[in-house]
């Protein structure tokens, strides 16, 4: 701690004295059009005698005049050019020559991942530029240039990408789409494959408990992703991507505008995997063969001028995974002891619609109806286990919005009603069930326009199988001095665990499934309850006239019970719940900086420590690194003529040691160490923009080629007792290149 | 009978109209002229605003220099409005900023300098 505020008031100080100067670098073109730096070009304050002059390298250096405000940049056989010194560095400037058509570019941009310091909750926002340097192509892989979350492959036969924060798996983390809850229940472990990232406009992370109105779900966060709109999205839109192993994915979207204020559009989304890959010669599947189509029809209707917003959804989704041995053919070998082989076939539909009304007359009033159906099919087997879910959902929320007095103090206020219904068949067994819960909340959000804001919600719900309980949470903030924000939050969450659809991976493995009674309600478990709390630093500035963002954020969970998946038998999996204590604490420490001009650095440290007591005693979590070290460089060439340039982006994830689950009552060849080593992957892409248009993209995933060896147990006798998946703690999938296009009207 | 109802409902009718005529209005609507240049003088304008009591919602729009509100007239004036906007360095269409405070303005916010409009205001977000 004392480390930390030595740098910061040696940063600060470096700040405050001395005399700001101007800087920047002067450029021309040759008579080939080639860039040059221009030396001895002349840099003089608007109306004065005071100047200077470029060096070889074309820069300058200025002290700042508030008197004169603008500098005039003046070379022979170039045009001069006056420009508002309006910050510390200039950067590049090009001059014009005398005779030329093209344009000075004069740009400042924001980066596309963004942490403010104005909201009251602790929100990373992240656009869909950022959405562009992940491979592809849909919000699971859209997180992996992002720090706050982590992605991990949930088992060595899926593939499946699951995702994590302050170290806790994705189903504690409650996603909505559009504000309206979306993977959840059965979609838990294949939902976030559901949603293509071109549709996506932009994601909010909220860690901490998040605010009320959507629900008490939440424990490690919020995750919300909102889609483009067909009134404020491109005509057409079309993408198409391809990997090294036969990976194809096409995606397009169309809009059409009736009028200002009516459009739909149409997207589609089609993706294949239909290559055999095997590179570890182990006789199974690296990456599952994978088959998916999805529709979507979005309808949007807004009347700024009466106060009407209104969107209409459907979608449609086909997706079917085949898995296993490479010599696995379904018709022939399925439910035998043939070969080891498996298929999740799901089909889901979505359909939702919103209302929103701003009173006209007073600006601050609003009401809000949204209210969604969906029913998701899946239907698969794993050898020889069955699983079968079939999950309907109706949600619907009514919102009220205004203020007490004025808008320092505003309130939410609203009901909501849930509808889930579950037909799930695991082998033999059924577990069919219902859930319904109505719930009233009030969320009072105050700001006293100077340091302090607040946001204090309440929720009571009355649930058919959690009872009757009260969700409090609140989220403050506190400006500590320019540029920072202090924020603090507590909240709690309530849920039920979807045992088997959250762990499907347990299936892909003979471990005997162990549901040891208890006197619950939900799998005869009882429900999961937790507390989340967190304290969060960030600090915004200026070092060495650049940019510089640093924030560092606390949060622990503590949970009141809990579902434990005890992995510590290797013949078993059990379910239980926590009879001891269980808790997440987790630190991030966030760096941002533009290291040159258009050169940004993302750097992140984490430290998760998870502790959990087991019936076998406490232990940390398994498949969890203590430390994650995350860097992310992103380089971009200036715009030149329609919008040509090129982007560059290179992500390095280092991950500490994990603990392993206990195999000693293995036979020596199945057993594993009780830490796995460090590893890291480097992710890299390159775009090139040829016009405003049209562009093209390149990258690589997993460069260094880090697989795990043995990434399952006993693969020669995948029918004996010691055949397992769920042991994965680094890629099954090697190197990994593709190329794609992206063009836009 | 039935003219001396109509009557009275009428002469109770033009009552009731004249009393809303008189009534100060809980939810009244204004909006008047503020100078300014930029995100910073939109805040310190609104803030300034929202701090008197009766003062219920503002929006200054940077573009058109146009404020806008509601507030109820029991509770404040819109001078007294404008005289608080002015407190804090912004000239409206009945009050000044006084010089001393204008000159403590961030140099963007300075909006009697026809150039400051050029400066960069930064991003707030």
């Amino acid at each position: 701690m004392r480390l930390l505020k030595t740098i910061f008031l040696s940063l600060f100080t470096s700040l405050v004295s001395g005399q700001i100067n101007i800087s920047g670098t002067v450029l021309g073109y040759n008579n080939d059009r080639k860039e040059i730096l221009l030396s001895d070009v002349n840099i003089v304050w608007l109306n004065s005698t005071i100047g200077t002059s470029t060096n070889s390298a074309g820069e300058f250096s200025i002290p700042f005049k508030k008197e004169y405000g603008k500098i005039v940049i003046s070379y022979v056989g170039y045009q001069s050019d006056t420009i508002v010194a309006n910050r510390p560095n200039l950067g590049k400037i090009w001059l014009r020559p005398d005779k030329e058509l093209e344009e000075v570019t004069v740009r400042k941009k924001l980066n596309p991942i963004q942490k403010s310091l104005f909201n009251i909750q602790n929100v990373v926002t992240v656009d869909s530029r950022e959405m562009l340097k992940a491979a592809c192509c849909n919000l699971s892989e859209s997180f992996e240039t992002n720090p706050t979350v982590d992605v991990n492959i949930s088992d060595a036969i899926t593939g499946a990408k699951q995702i994590q924060m302050l170290g806790l798996n994705s189903p504690y983390l409650l996603f909505t789409q559009e504000n309206m809850p979306s993977i959840r229940g059965a979609s838990q472990i294949y939902g976030l494959s559901f949603i293509p990232g071109s549709w996506i406009e932009s994601i909010q992370i909220t860690k901490g408990s998040g605010s009320v109105l959507n629900g008490f779900e939440s424990i490690s966060g919020q995750i919300n992703s909102e889609l483009v709109k067909p009134l404020s999205d491109k005509k057409l839109f079309f993408n198409t991507y391809a990997n090294n192993y036969e990976r194809y994915e096409v995606n397009t979207r169309y809009n059409y505008k009736f009028s200002e204020n009516l459009g739909t559009g149409i997207y589609l989304h089609a993706n294949l995997r239909n290559g055999s890959i095997d590179k570890n010669s182990d006789s199974f599947l690296d990456t599952p063969l994978s088959r998916q189509i999805n529709f979507m029809n979005r309808w949007q209707f807004l009347d700024p001028e009466k106060g009407w917003v209104s969107f209409f959804n459907v979608q449609y989704l086909l997706d079917d995974k085949q898995t296993g041995q490479e010599d696995f053919s379904p018709k022939r070998d399925k439910f035998t002891n043939n070969y080891w082989g498996s298929e999740v076939n799901t089909d889901r539909f979505d359909v939702s619609a919103k209302l929103g009304y701003v009173f006209p007359e007073l600006p601050y009033q609003s009401f809000g109806f949204q209210t969604a159906y969906s029913n998701h099919d899946q239907n698969s087997y794993y050898g020889f286990n069955l699983y079968d879910i079939q999950h309907k959902s109706f949600y619907s929320n009514f919102l009220f919005n205004s203020i007490i007095g004025s808008t320092q103090h505003k309130f939410k206020t609203g009901l909501s009603f849930n509808y889930d219904s579950f037909y799930e068949t695991v082998n033999a067994e059924n577990y069919d069930r219902n859930d319904n819960s109505v719930g009233v909340f009030f969320e009072y959000t105050y700001d006293n326009l100077e340091k302090l804001s607040f946001v204090a919600g309440i929720r009571m719900d009355s649930h058919n199988r959690l009872n009757t309980f009260i969700t409090p949470r609140l989220h403050l903030r506190y400006a500590l001095w320019k540029q920072s924000s202090l924020r603090f939050s507590i909240g709690r969450g309530k849920r039920a665990a979807d045992i088997f659809a959250e762990n499907q991976q347990l299936f892909a493995s003979s471990r005997k499934i162990n549901l040891l009674h208890n006197t619950g309600n939900v799998y005869s478990l009882k429900p999961e309850v937790a507390w989340n709390s967190g304290i969060g630093f960030i600090q915004k500035l200026f070092i060495a006239n650049r940019a510089f963002d640093f924030s560092v954020d606390f949060n622990r969970i503590v949970f009141i019970d809990q579902v434990l998946i005890d992995w510590e038998n290797p013949r078993e999996v059990s379910f239980y719940n926590l009879k001891g204590k269980s808790f997440s604490n987790s630190l991030q420490i966030d760096l941002n900086y533009e290291i040159i001009q258009n050169l940004d650095i993302r750097a992140t440290y984490k430290n998760n420590n998870v502790k959990l007591d087991y019936n076998s005693g406490s232990m940390t979590k398994p498949l969890q690194s203590n430390h994650r070290f995350f860097v992310n460089l992103n380089y971009e060439t200036f715009k030149k003529y329609r919008e040509r340039h090129w982007r560059m982006d290179l992500t390095v994830n280092w991950q500490g040691k994990q603990r392993l689950p206990n195999t000693s009552k293995n036979p020596p060849p199945y057993r594993l160490p009780k830490f796995s080593e460090a590893y890291s992957i480097v992710n890299s892409q390159l775009t090139r923009v040829l016009n405003e248009k049209f562009e093209i993209y390149l990258g690589g995933e997993n460069i260094t080629n880090t697989t795990q060896k043995n990434s399952i147990l006993a693969t020669e006798d995948p029918f004996g007792p010691y055949f397992d998946s769920t042991l994965l703690y680094k890629p099954v999938l090697g190197h990994t290149y593709y190329l794609g296009l992206r063009y836009k009207l | 009978m039935v003219k001396n109802k109509i009557k009275a409902i009428i002469i109770t009718l033009l009552l009731l109209i004249g009393v809303n005529l008189n009534a100060q209005d809980k939810n009244k609507k204004t909006n008047f002229h503020v100078k300014g240049n930029c995100e910073m003088c939109k805040s310190r304008i609104e803030k300034a605003s929202l701090k008197l009591k009766g003062v219920k919602y503002v929006s200054w729009n940077i573009k058109t220099k146009e404020l806008s509100l509601i507030m109820d007239e029991n509770k404040c004036k819109v001078l007294d409005i404008k005289k608080a906007i002015s407190a804090v360095g912004h000239d409206t269409d009945e009050t000044e900023a006084e010089v001393k405070i204008y000159e403590s303005l961030p140099e963007c916010c300075k909006y009697r300098d026809p150039n400051s409009i050029y400066m960069d205001h930064g991003k707030s977000h």
